[in-house]
């Protein structure tokens, strides 16, 4: 089994690098994983990733993009609600990305 | 999309203790991911899939029946539901989940999403669909 460690402590990872165990995940871990994905994060990532833990807790699934950016639009503004938006955070896809540094499985039907 | 098949997924099993109904919730949301027209039928022992107040502590399963609840936003607008199949396991339709969507050509209207069908309904219902599958 693939492991990644911060600060000194060991987190399960797969072998595509997401965590095992999302009930670990914190924003020290959320840091290192976006490292991993070469992503500089900002407010406006924090924001995307605070709304995917928020939509698992809820609903214990990772949406798919177009479920995403219409959910984005509706809470935090049309103008965030759109994919050229949210690929620019999150350029390797947005649902695969940001659902790896938020600790979240792979979201289905996601290719 | 152009080649838009109308998929039937008849979910007949109970939530836990088989790994059906939660293979078939999979495949929805992959159909749907697909923009594939995804309509969802419960019934025999799959009604309780969408029972509400699940808890599966007792068991160590993951409790996926929230999930259901965000269908809606997959524009999944349909899940039938047995009249029979609700009559024989002593249900109505208030012992399920609440399961909504929002009506986009009625100024985002919040609707339900369950349709209590019987068996002669059941039948048509299943001879209008391209693919049929059952779990």
């Amino acid at each position: 089994m693939a492991t990644m460690t911060v600060n000194g402590k060991d987190y399960e990872v797969d072998e595509e690098g997401y965590l095992l165990d999302l009930s670990q995940w914190s924003k020290e871990v959320g840091e290192e994983l976006a490292k991993s994905e070469s992503v500089d994060m900002t407010e406006s990532h924090w924001e995307v990733i605070d709304f995917l833990r928020e939509y698992y807790d809820e609903y214990q699934i990772a949406p798919a993009v177009r479920v995403l950016t219409k959910a984005i639009g509706k809470k935090l503004g049309k103008e965030k609600g759109n994919s050229k938006y949210l690929y620019e955070l999150f350029p390797y896809g947005p649902a695969k990305q940001a659902c790896k540094i938020a600790g979240l499985p792979k979201p289905t039907g996601c290719i | 999309m152009s080649d838009t098949k109308k998929f039937l997924y008849v979910n007949r099993k109970a939530p836990y203790g088989t790994i059906y109904a939660l293979e078939s919730l999979e495949v929805v949301l992959i159909g749907a991911a697909f923009e594939q027209d995804v309509q969802l039928l419960f019934m025999d022992d799959g009604v309780f899939q969408i029972a509400k107040g699940q808890d599966t502590k007792g068991i160590e399963n993951k409790n996926f029946s929230p999930t259901y609840t965000a269908l809606g936003d997959y524009e999944i607008t349909k899940m039938y539901v047995s009249q029979e199949s609700l009559d024989e396991r002593g249900l109505t339709i208030d012992d399920l989940m609440p399961l909504t969507y929002e009506d986009e050509d009625d100024d985002w209207a919040e609707k339900s999403s369950i349709i209590v069908v019987n068996n002669a309904e059941i039948a048509a219902l299943m001879e209008e669909q391209d693919v049929v599958l059952s779990f």
